[in-house]
């Protein structure tokens, strides 16, 4: 039962400014990721949560208390590092049982709470085992499993997944949102890799030099980016951006009209994915310049009035580098953007 | 291949020679017997071994007591430079204050101060503390010596601990002195252990400011030199084949915790 609130939180380590005015509710229970490119101010974020960096201003609640001047050790949260951070100079057993130990859990406490968060990472063959003796990917089970073994109301990661390989990395992903799914924990994941967030969060804040440009559910996310800064970096290929002249409130794609959000001066942005672009006879002209098979389906980039576009094709489309396809965007899934600031239409006027 | 493994084990030979060999001279002067000091070449393994020399040496009236005093002043020191030196080094490892660089440096500078120009203030002042001809105040002394060291090398043992132990440490349930007891602690004893060897080592074989410093009550060394000035070569041998004997033992002694820690061999 916890409920994060990050109130007006601003870090600047000198001059810098790391975080401005961050705010920031995560409900109980919620699965929250941080995502940005690197140092966007996601971990100094994470890091203020856990209290292993102090914030300038601001507040953090943790469970409707006021954790802001706590040491990390009196938040009641747990986390799982980078570089996995499992103590070399004890056992596995040792390592998963320390949270429990340190808060003076009598021994069968101990004994029930390490044995279920080993079963549950299916670490029970390796116990008696120095960290030493394992792989990357079991030391990182034994973290998330000394994480869970405290049973902690906040989770906190911090990009558990980066250092494993990335077959792996796939693996363990699943794995976890059905370990973190079952436990029903508070967790908040700072990542740069935008599947990962994508695939676990409930809600994804995304992060851009020290401010939350856009946090939403990841569909919502991914469909309406609020920024073109949103659009590129979330989603493989990012989103197209195409420049486009208005002509009396309407932009012409070949011969398809748009009505353009009222408003919008001489020209406009139109955002729109990859897939969501359809071959059509009377679309916009589209000339390929590379085709990259991909298995599941075929990436082809070129250009459509004079700017770059990426597209997705079906797996056995193979045009030669030069030919022309005619698109014709889906309306519903386009965004509109304001040329000046980058800044989608519905977000930057209402 | 074969001529890195030629490269390798000529390089492991060099090193075990520039060891052993004075080393085991002075174990043939002692072992030898009156004889054999003077002979050359040396046989390869004393023939008539006797150990009449190390027992001529060992009957010198006072070596005990000096020894007693050795082992008391090396134990104050190495005591003092690992009370002293692991806060010091971790504090230059951990924390970025103002004067860190200058103060690592001021560290590494109090070597370069000859001891020698220090005797007669020092003597002075021993003399008005009552330190003076006190293994205590040896160990002082000595402490100054080791405690560059064991403040440098420990800072450097910390330094080499990554920071996300101690953040784990405090994230599950630790405070910053608990930490360092339970996570930091642990993981550089090896070192530690060096380094508490080192200063042990360092207060042993200190022969001038222990001469200087001590007139009746005289460390090991100290009391050698005045002694053993006056003996007969085998038995000056005896001597230091005597002395070399503790810092090879203890050597021996902790070589595991050094180089085998946690579960890592050393490779």
């Amino acid at each position: 039962m916890a409920e994060i609130v990050i109130d007006q939180v601003r870090k600047a380590f000198g001059l810098v400014v790391a975080l401005e005015s961050i705010a920031l509710r995560i409900a109980d229970g919620e699965f929250v990721a941080l995502l940005g490119p690197s140092g966007c101010g996601k971990t100094t974020l994470l890091r203020i949560i856990a209290g292993l960096e102090t914030q300038t201003s601001g507040r953090v609640l943790i469970g409707g208390r006021d954790v802001s001047s706590l040491p990390p050790r009196k938040r009641g949260l747990a986390m799982v590092f980078q570089n996995y951070a499992v103590f070399p100079h004890l056992t596995v057993r040792d390592n998963v049982a320390f949270g429990l130990r340190m808060a003076g859990a009598d021994a069968a406490k101990i004994d029930k709470q390490v044995g279920s968060a080993a079963e549950l990472l299916h670490i029970e063959p390796y116990l008696k085992r120095y960290p030493a003796q394992l792989s990357g990917g079991q030391r990182q089970r034994v973290a998330v499993a000394r994480a869970l073994a405290v049973e902690p109301a906040v989770l906190l990661m911090d990009e558990p997944l980066s250092n494993l390989d990335a077959l792996l990395r796939l693996e363990m992903r699943a794995e976890l949102k059905s370990v973190l799914q079952a436990s029903n924990t508070t967790t908040v994941y700072v990542t740069h890799d935008q599947t990962e967030a994508m695939g676990l969060a409930d809600r994804i804040a995304v992060l851009h030099s020290g401010h939350i440009e856009q946090i939403d559910k990841p569909t919502a996310l991914y469909r309406s980016p609020r920024s073109r800064f949103v659009g590129s970096f979330v989603g493989s290929p990012p989103m197209n951006f195409l420049t486009l002249p208005v002509q009396s409130g309407k932009v012409q794609l070949g011969a398809q009209t748009l009505a353009v959000p009222a408003g919008a001066g001489a020209s406009v942005v139109l955002g729109i994915r990859a897939e969501d672009l359809d071959p059509a006879g009377d679309g916009l002209a589209f000339t390929v310049r590379v085709t990259e098979p991909l298995g599941s389906h075929t990436l082809l980039t070129g250009e459509t009035e004079g700017q770059q576009v990426r597209f997705i094709a079906e797996s056995d489309a193979r045009p030669a580098a030069g030919a022309v396809i005619h698109l014709r965007p889906r309306a519903d899934r386009i965004t509109w953007l304001d040329p000046q600031t980058g800044m989608a239409w519905e977000a930057a006027h209402t | 291949m074969i001529v890195r493994r030629t490269l390798f084990l000529s390089g492991v030979a060099v090193l075990c020679a520039w060891t052993l060999a004075p080393i085991y001279l002075i174990f043939l002067g002692a072992l030898g017997g009156p004889n054999l000091v003077a002979h050359w070449p040396k046989p390869f393994v004393p023939f008539a071994m006797s150990f009449g020399a190390l027992r001529y040496f060992l009957d010198i009236q006072g070596v005990w007591t000096a020894t007693l005093y050795s082992v008391e002043a090396a134990a104050l020191c190495m005591l003092l430079s690992i009370v002293l030196g692991i806060p010091a080094g971790y504090a230059l490892a951990r924390f970025a204050f103002l004067g860190a660089v200058p103060f690592r440096l001021m560290v590494l500078m109090t070597r370069a101060f000859p001891v020698a120009i220090l005797a007669l203030p020092l003597t002075v002042t021993f003399i008005r503390l009552g330190l003076y001809d006190s293994p205590v105040g040896v160990g002082v002394m000595h402490t100054t010596l080791a405690l560059p060291f064991a403040v440098l090398v420990s800072a450097s043992l910390f330094q080499a601990i990554p920071n996300e132990f101690e953040e784990a440490a405090w994230v599950f349930g630790c405070s910053r002195v608990s930490a360092f007891f339970r996570v930091v602690l642990p993981l550089a004893l090896p070192g530690i252990a060096a380094t508490a060897i080192f200063a042990f080592v360092i207060s042993w074989n200190e022969v001038f400011a222990a001469s200087v410093l001590t007139v009746r009550h005289r460390t090991l060394t100290a009391y050698l030199l005045s002694v053993l000035s006056e003996s007969p070569l085998h038995v000056q041998f005896a001597g230091g084949f005597l002395l070399i004997v503790p810092s090879v033992l203890f050597v021996f002694l902790v070589r595991r915790h050094l180089f085998a820690a946690w579960g890592i061999s050393s490779r």
